[in-house]
């Protein structure tokens, strides 16, 4: 079973790739997947209190579970637009 | 309704095109352009980037949240992505209404909602250095 992974802005550079795959285990929750994911990229840990997830372009909790093919995203705080404007 | 993530430049005229109705009195457009300057920085340029089809299904979601909020005749929203230079424009967010009171409340609050929740990233690139601007972290129940 695995789920695609999708980084952006600052957590693309940091683990230096905008697509990757986790291997999951039973029960793995979006929070478990990012935790695997920062033994690969160590540089993701500082942002573990920042990042939001997604899980098939839906916001979830980090305590959802995910399922075989699904896609997750690692979400860092938005900042479209302009918020000075 | 209109929702894109577009690499190409925006231009406002076919946005509003886009959302006036017969039964539409007033249209409100919200520009949001490259400014030169950012915490006492000069700015070259930016670059956005974005989650593509999650952005367009967020933007959806709050614009039907809007159109049940407020009686409008229809919304539209677009962001470039990309570089983008000093002056062009990032977002455009255009509503119309009957009257214009709906259309001008209905903007600010899609602007609003649209920086808190649509997952999109900008990076300042000044002279010797860059930084991803990351807005706070919204709490999710």
């Amino acid at each position: 079973m695995k789920a695609r992974v999708r980084l952006f802005a600052r957590l693309a550079d940091l683990a230096g790739t905008r697509e990757t795959e986790v291997e999951l285990g039973e029960g793995l929750s979006a929070a478990d997947a990012f935790r695997l994911l920062c033994q690969r990229f160590p540089e993701l840990a500082d942002h573990s209190d920042s990042v939001m997830y997604a899980v098939n372009a839906e916001y979830v909790n980090s305590d959802h579970s995910l399922r075989d093919g699904d896609e997750l995203a690692l979400i860092p705080p938005v900042s479209g637009g302009d918020r000075a404007v | 309704m209109l929702f894109e993530v577009t690499a190409d430049p925006l231009h406002p005229q076919p946005l509003i095109d886009h959302v006036r109705k017969d039964e539409s009195g007033a249209v409100a457009v919200f520009l949001g352009v490259v400014r030169d300057n950012s915490r006492g920085r000069r700015v070259l340029h930016l670059e956005y980037d974005a989650y593509p089809e999650m952005a367009t299904s967020v933007m959806r979601g709050i614009a039907e949240d809007a159109m049940e909020r407020w009686p409008l005749t229809d919304v539209a929203i677009q962001h470039r992505t990309g570089r983008l230079e000093i002056g062009e424009t990032s977002l455009l967010i255009a509503v119309s209404s009957p009257h214009r009171a709906e259309a001008f409340a209905a903007c600010h609050h899609l602007v609003d909602r649209f920086k808190e929740s649509v997952p999109i990233w900008k990076k300042e690139v000044w002279e010797g250095g860059e930084v991803w601007i990351e807005g706070e972290p919204v709490e999710r129940s």
